[in-house]
């Protein structure tokens, strides 16, 4: 575990999928790879909360083994730090509680034990948090609804970037945008470490009507098999350069 | 899974006990509520203390890690201590954190801040920093630092740090803050723990303490807060001290103390019946100076007299 990296994927959205694979599916699809899929509702002062977008929102997470969260643009910035490091909280403490229940049976969870161990417990909990490797890859919704609140998302892409380099663990971001300009997905930021000028990512795209939600979770999954051979290379590459001569 | 709970409403009389410990803690009343919990003032028998119920049982254990570790300083005006750290469960069946720590008696210092004046807010300031000092020297950074989290006990006289769900060891990423008084909102730094960032809110609650509410930011962050400074008469003389704050130029709180209040004693008064006031103290100051270097001269040649006469 402490040498492990966690997995997640970040989904900025504002409403119902109407296009390709069922997203939920997708999501279950994620868990099963180890990633965990959180997904952050956004709502305009003007939008009344369309409640079949609002049971996808948590239907995805749910799925996914994510934290779902719905905001008004206003508070996206906070909400986009505070749910990625919750989700990291919640993963971390899912393994540990496996552990516990491996250790004590009958189903102990962190909640189970005395308040002293529970103590504990949490010191290890946020030791992980602050040392973990996380990739985080991270999907907004650009369709035709979304072009307002685009300025808020970027903010707070970036402010999640500035959270989360904070951190004694080392991060990864890759950002895909769908529907795009000419394909269904966009690759726009591939794998690295910081977020930064984010100001032109966000230039090809197209408002259209579309949300294909489920092809854009899948293409986040693929990623990250291109992030972890990556790193496969990279690190064969190192044992090479270590070697005689 | 969503990330609230839905709030507990618990109504005054009513009895908690805890699942491990077994103190008991009646509720008398709500005190306040942040993102991570609600604060009751509750009765342990005879004691009164502030009973924090957890939304979130992670940040409640956290925080009441980051108090106990304090607590053995053997400061007690560091931290509020935290007596008692247990579960509750409640009729539904729930198991909730809860956590009683002291009850720092006072009123928040956001309360205070519109009825006093401004000179009061850099006593409050000077304070704090000395507050803060310790707390570094300890190894934690405040986090969330604002007039929200700050008490005035002792009759409004002394301030103290109330709420440390933000507190975060040294090194570490800052664990909870808001963005008003967070440097990283404003393009000014980092959000690792350092002393730095609790000076960058220092420098926030003063400028605060004149606006009488926060802003948000515009294009050019870090230029609109020096714009801030400069269009306030009060500030003015704070300026340079303010925006080394802001940049994070201070290494630690006691340097920026230091400074701050180096400037409210060398503040010229603008009536120049004080300035006269002042050199004539000074003026007072040198001729003690000059008799008592007389007078140690004299001893000495005195000394040596005796010295040379047993000889």
């Amino acid at each position: 575990m402490a040498k492990g990296r966690l997995k997640q994927i970040l989904l900025i959205t504002d409403g119902c999928s109407n296009q390709g694979e069922d997203p939920v599916a997708m999501a279950a699809l994620a868990r099963e790879q180890g990633i965990a899929v959180n997904v952050i509702g956004v709502l305009d002062d003007f939008d009344h909360e369309d409640s079949r977008g609002l049971q996808e929102v948590e239907r995805i997470a749910r799925a996914g083994g994510g934290i779902s969260q719905i905001v008004r643009t206003k508070q996206l910035v906070q909400t986009v730090q505070m749910v990625t490091k919750q989700a990291m909280t919640q993963t971390i403490k899912g393994v540990i509680d496996q552990e516990l229940q491996d250790i004590l049976g009958n189903s102990q969870a962190l909640e189970d034990l005395p308040p002293e161990k529970q103590s504990k417990v949490m010191e290890v909990i946020d030791e992980l948090g602050e040392t973990v490797d996380l990739n985080v890859c991270l999907l907004v919704d650009t369709s035709a609804s979304m072009t307002s609140k685009l300025a808020t998302v970027r903010q707070s892409l970036t402010d999640l970037s500035l959270s989360l380099s904070a951190r004694m663990g080392h991060n990864q971001f890759c950002l895909y945008l769908f529907p795009g300009k000419r394909k269904t997905v966009q690759k726009v930021i591939s794998w690295t470490p910081k977020l930064d000028n984010l100001t032109r990512s966000f230039d090809k795209i197209s408002a259209r009507g579309v949300t294909p939600t489920g092809p854009a979770l899948r293409d986040a999954v693929k990623s990250f098999d291109q992030l972890s051979r990556r790193q496969l290379a990279e690190q064969s590459d190192e044992a090479y350069d270590d070697g005689p001569g | 899974m969503t990330t609230d709970q839905a709030d507990l409403q618990l109504s005054p009389g009513m009895v908690l006990t805890g699942k491990w410990h077994g103190h008991r803690y009646r509720i008398i009343r709500k005190i306040g509520s942040g993102a991570q919990g609600t604060v009751y003032l509750a009765a342990n028998g005879e004691r009164a203390v502030a009973l924090k119920i957890a939304k979130a049982r992670g940040s409640l254990i956290s925080e009441a890690n980051v108090l106990k570790e304090l607590n053995r300083s053997g400061d007690r005006t560091l931290a509020p201590h935290c007596f008692d750290l247990d579960d509750w469960i409640t009729g539904a069946g729930k198991n909730i954190s809860i956590c009683a720590m002291e009850l720092l008696k006072g009123k928040p210092l956001i309360d205070t801040l519109p009825a006093k004046s401004f000179d009061w807010s850099v006593v409050y300031l000077i304070q704090l920093l000395g507050q803060l000092q310790k707390l570094h020297h300890s190894g934690y950074v405040f986090g969330d630092l604002k007039p929200e989290n700050l008490m005035l006990t002792e009759q409004e006289q002394r301030i103290r740090c109330l709420d440390f769900g933000g507190a975060t060891r040294m090194g570490r990423s800052i664990r909870e803050y808001t963005e008003f008084y967070d440097r990283g909102y404003w393009g000014l730094g980092t959000r690792k723990a350092e002393p730095s960032y609790d000076l960058f809110a220092c420098a926030m609650i003063l400028i605060y303490a004149t606006t009488g509410k926060r802003f948000e930011k515009s294009a050019r962050p870090g230029e609109q807060l020096l714009q801030q400074i400069r269009a306030r008469a009060e500030l003015r003389p704070y300026q340079q001290i303010l925006s080394r704050a802001l940049t994070g130029k201070y290494q630690d709180a006691m340097q920026m103390r230091r400074e701050l209040l180096d400037q409210v004693t060398a503040k010229k008064g603008d009536a120049g019946m004080r300035r006269t006031e002042r050199t004539g103290t000074d003026r007072v100051r040198n001729e003690w100076l000059r008799a008592l270097t007389a007078a140690s001269l004299i001893l000495a040649a005195y000394i040596i007299l005796v010295i040379f006469i047993m000889m």
